[in-house]
């Protein structure tokens, strides 16, 4: 079994890691793509290793608000999956599915809304889980989405916690996403446990 | 107040009349202050976790809410705090999603507060007041001319405890 220390990743372990991001992000790109019936953009994801106190600048300042939806992962992983969106980005996926005009651009989400951010980030999490299911071989299976809207270090401090226990840095797949010259940006947060993360390098060989 | 010193998560920051504390967007972390009224001198520390025991990784002692703790005191009385006047204040612990099952992850917020009030306890530090609990992240300040914690949320009022 390989064997991870989140404090010294080694270049073959950062690229599969990596590697993961780019195949689930792009995945979940996709399955976004075809829910608004836009084109979407991705960007090569980057993976940071952050110190804690540096994880909230990360997506504008630890009291910027964002939209968090947050994921369980069981079956032969167990962890956290969390998508994040700034406000911004929310509204305007909100506005392309639901067909509403895009000229409400700020203001508190309705209950059909938030029921369709809950939505969003059920297929984008179920895209990038199942993707890393096949290439993986492992069976993963999520939780319905807990969604919060707060400040992004509150928000964060929850997958934060996580990672706390096993180490003092959070591994993070950032992922920029953006429609016709419109940027948004999402972030993807997988968070396995230690020995899930030993157990998706060894599926992969490593 | 002369400056405001930002304590990240799973930091500790002490500092001296007219200067301030503060820590941005807790969330289930606790953000504990230790404040000697006499000599008007503070310490935060930014708690993610409540037992260092119970963690194989655990050399950043400001992560963990029994060793936070001694070592903000450490840190207190080399700038001149006298450990035995201290008071203090907690802010944080919140349960940010709302989840259906409740095991012990989800309860970490709660977990937390228990934690740092125990730590306080057993030290016989005074807690004079906190804002713990519920379902929204804090940002904390506080200021060591009037010893007031000033807490800001959300949608919420500004509460000064």
């Amino acid at each position: 079994m390989a064997h991870i220390n989140l404090n010294q990743i080694d270049n073959m372990q950062y690229d599969v890691l990596r590697e993961i991001g780019n195949i689930g992000a792009g995945n979940a790109t996709t399955a976004l793509s075809q829910m608004i019936n836009a084109k979407i953009d991705m960007k090569v994801p980057k993976v940071d290793l952050l110190e804690f106190k540096e994880l909230s600048d990360i997506v504008g300042g630890a009291e910027n608000l964002v939209v968090g939806i947050l994921f369980t992962l069981e079956g032969q992983i167990d962890g956290m999956m969390m998508f994040m969106l700034d406000m911004g980005a929310a509204r305007h996926l909100v506005n392309s599915l639901m067909g509403s005009s895009n000229d409400k651009v700020d203001g508190e989400f309705t209950e059909m809304e938030l029921s369709a951010l809950n939505e969003i980030g059920n297929i984008i999490a179920g895209a990038y889980l199942s993707s890393l299911s096949s290439l993986t071989n492992i069976l993963i299976t999520s939780s319905i989405p807990y969604m919060a809207i707060d400040m992004a270090g509150a928000i964060l401090s929850v997958p934060a916690i996580e990672f706390g226990k096993i180490g003092d840095r959070a591994l993070l797949i950032e992922t920029e996403f953006g429609e016709d010259g419109m940027s948004v940006n999402g972030y993807f947060i997988l968070i396995p446990t230690l020995e899930s993360y030993s157990a998706i390098l060894s599926s992969l060989g490593l | 107040m002369n400056e405001m010193i930002k304590v990240g998560m799973a930091d500790l920051n002490v500092c001296t009349s007219p200067d301030a504390l503060t820590t941005l967007g807790l969330g289930s972390c606790v953000g504990a202050v230790l404040y000697d009224p006499i000599r008007k001198i503070a310490g935060l520390v930014h708690v993610m976790l409540p037992d260092s025991t119970k963690i194989i990784n655990n050399e950043n002692k400001a992560k963990f809410a029994d060793t936070g703790i001694d070592a903000l005191i450490a840190e207190m009385t080399k700038i001149g705090a006298d450990r035995r006047v201290l008071v203090a204040k907690i802010a944080g612990g919140a349960q940010m999603f709302a989840f259906s099952n409740n095991n012990e992850m989800m309860r970490i917020g709660e977990r937390n507060v228990e934690a740092t009030k125990l730590k306080l306890l057993q030290l016989g530090i005074s807690l004079k007041a906190e804002d713990t609990g519920s379902n929204y992240g804090r940002t904390i300040e506080f200021y060591t001319e009037t010893g007031i914690l000033m807490i800001k949320s959300v949608g919420k009022d500004i509460k000064r405890i």
